[in-house]
């Protein structure tokens, strides 16, 4: 892909993250944490199941504001402005039935207020690049788990925005295609590279698509410990993965979830 | 769904509907039924002669059949309308859903055979009150559905339409009423298959025309054969707007 290409902008915000605290009424979900990621740079989260990784994206992207801290994503740090900078892909791919491929990967456009022409033919213009020409008048009913994921990151792309926060994007996938979508992500950040912050429970999966890897605690969630990733993004995924830095890192991941899960 | 299997589902009803038409042809013919309660045979018309009595009244049945489809069609598109136009402020304004949902409930709980009389009184006996009580008795199915739909939105989905800068004007035409779509025809099914009873009992109550007027002198002439043939029609109208209904769906509702 071509950098600067129709519908994707130069996605040059950082993300910073200071203090931040969060709890619904006494329930105390993220406690204290700092965390960043410089542009054009992945940010990856792991952690045990309720830690807090959904609400934390969900305050980044201004869906929330958090109880104490402040998240800044480039100049934004209100909830209005981090919302108009962040882009959101969820578990599920929550493709509307509705719509074809085509039409859900422009509905940030449509949104927008451009007209069904003008979206469609933007938004179409990556759908062979991301290996989904010939299915743009496709119903989401009719697409593979894979294809569906891959529509909906598009959709995530389309929307331009400066930050991606992707919330598990291919936890719904068989364990194949789950390896397949995170070279194609690997590709597609290698390609057009963008802030992201990632959001898994699967250390492989964190240490492979991102620059940086944040351990989190069980509830309340806090940092454990920060980790390089060894080699982020590599075409050849499987050396990647079975590199002996790259077993060594996943360890020490794997023995802070632990710590961190007591 | 295979070729086979769909014409099974047309077929296998027709047979044993065919089955139980031709058992009552052939009691009726040589007197069982009538024998059994003790009735006079021509009090028990065979169904050869119910379709004999649609044919030769068929003049009078379709005026009184036009008259009651007319008020089964307005009644039937007002509750339409009532019941989405309820349910929009209910999705949006919980006050004004605890106020108006427990009344909708109520007006539900009215008794269709006890307010035709008070509405004959009121209003006479001309169309009016056959369409006020077909919209009575339609609008809830379709307002209760067509307020479940709206509610039942994925709230993940809102989110997600919030960071691609959805509006609450784009989150509510491109998820919500897309998501309100396949309940609102679930009760507009509902509504459609009842509107013939509600019609039919507003008519027996006080009217100068309809289906139900006609059963009820064809009652006191004891035409036994043109209240079967009323009955019957009544019934094709109920299975036929239900078609309609789900034809409809169909064509609106593509991605199922």
């Amino acid at each position: 892909m071509e950098p600067g290409a129709a519908a994707t902008t130069d996605g040059g915000a950082a993300v910073a993250i200071r203090g931040l605290s969060h709890s619904f009424g006494e329930l105390e979900v993220l406690a204290g944490l700092d965390l960043e990621a410089p542009a054009h740079t992945v940010l990856g989260l792991v952690g045990p199941s309720g830690c807090g990784k959904s609400t934390l994206l969900e305050i980044l992207c201004g869906l929330r504001e958090p109880s104490a801290g402040a998240v800044a994503v480039g100049a934004a740090e209100d909830a209005a402005g981090r919302l108009a900078s962040c882009a959101f892909m969820p578990q599920r791919d929550l493709l509307l039935p509705w719509y074809s491929a085509l039409d859900n990967a422009a509905l940030a456009l449509r949104n927008r207020g451009a007209g069904r022409a003008e979206a469609r033919k933007q938004a179409s213009e990556l759908f062979g690049r991301f290996g989904l020409a010939g299915f743009e008048r496709e119903l989401p009913g009719r697409l593979s788990g894979g294809m569906r994921q891959r529509v909906a990151f598009l959709r995530t792309l389309v929307a331009g925005k400066p930050v991606l926060a992707l919330d598990e994007p291919f936890a719904a996938l068989d364990a194949i295609t789950r390896a397949e979508m995170q070279e194609w992500l690997a590709r597609a950040l290698r390609e057009d590279p963008r802030t992201a912050v990632l959001v898994s429970h699967d250390v492989e999966e964190v240490l492979y698509l991102c620059d940086r890897v944040a351990v989190l605690s069980a509830r309340p969630g806090r940092v454990v410990t920060e980790l390089k990733a060894p080699a982020p993004r590599a075409p050849d995924r499987l050396a990647a993965v079975t590199d002996p830095a790259f077993v060594h890192a996943r360890e020490a991941a794997l023995r802070a979830l632990r710590e961190g899960s007591r | 769904m295979s070729w086979a299997r769909r014409l099974r589902r047309v077929v296998l009803p027709l047979l044993v509907l065919a089955a139980l038409i031709g058992a009552w042809q052939v009691a009726a013919a040589n007197g069982t039924i009538a024998d059994a309660f003790s009735l006079e045979p021509f009090l028990v018309p065979s169904p050869a002669e119910v379709g004999k009595a649609l044919w030769e009244n068929r003049t009078l049945l379709w005026d009184n059949t036009w008259v009651t489809l007319r008020e089964i069609l307005i009644g039937l598109a007002a509750g339409a309308v009532a019941g989405v136009v309820l349910a929009l402020p209910m999705r949006f304004s919980e006050l004004f859903r605890d106020t108006f949902y427990p009344l909708a409930v109520a007006a539900q709980a009215i008794p269709v055979a006890a307010i035709g009389p008070i509405l004959v009184v009121w209003f006479g006996f001309g169309i009016g009150p056959k369409i006020f009580l077909v919209g009575l008795f339609t609008f809830f199915p379709i307002l209760v559905n067509t307020l479940d739909g709206l509610r039942s939105v994925d709230p993940e989905a809102v989110k997600m339409m919030r960071t691609l800068d959805g509006s609450r004007w784009a989150i509510f035409r491109r998820v919500e009423v897309p998501s309100a779509l396949p309940p609102f025809f679930t009760g507009l099914k509902v509504a459609a298959a009842i509107t013939p009873i509600v019609a039919l009992i507003a008519e027996l109550v006080g009217s100068t025309s309809g289906l139900g007027r006609q059963i009820i002198t064809d009652n006191a002439n004891l035409e036994v054969a043109r209240m079967f043939a009323a009955v019957v029609i009544l019934m094709v109208i109920g299975i036929v707007l239900f078609g309609l209904a789900a034809l409809v769906e169909r064509l609106v509702i593509r991605w199922r």
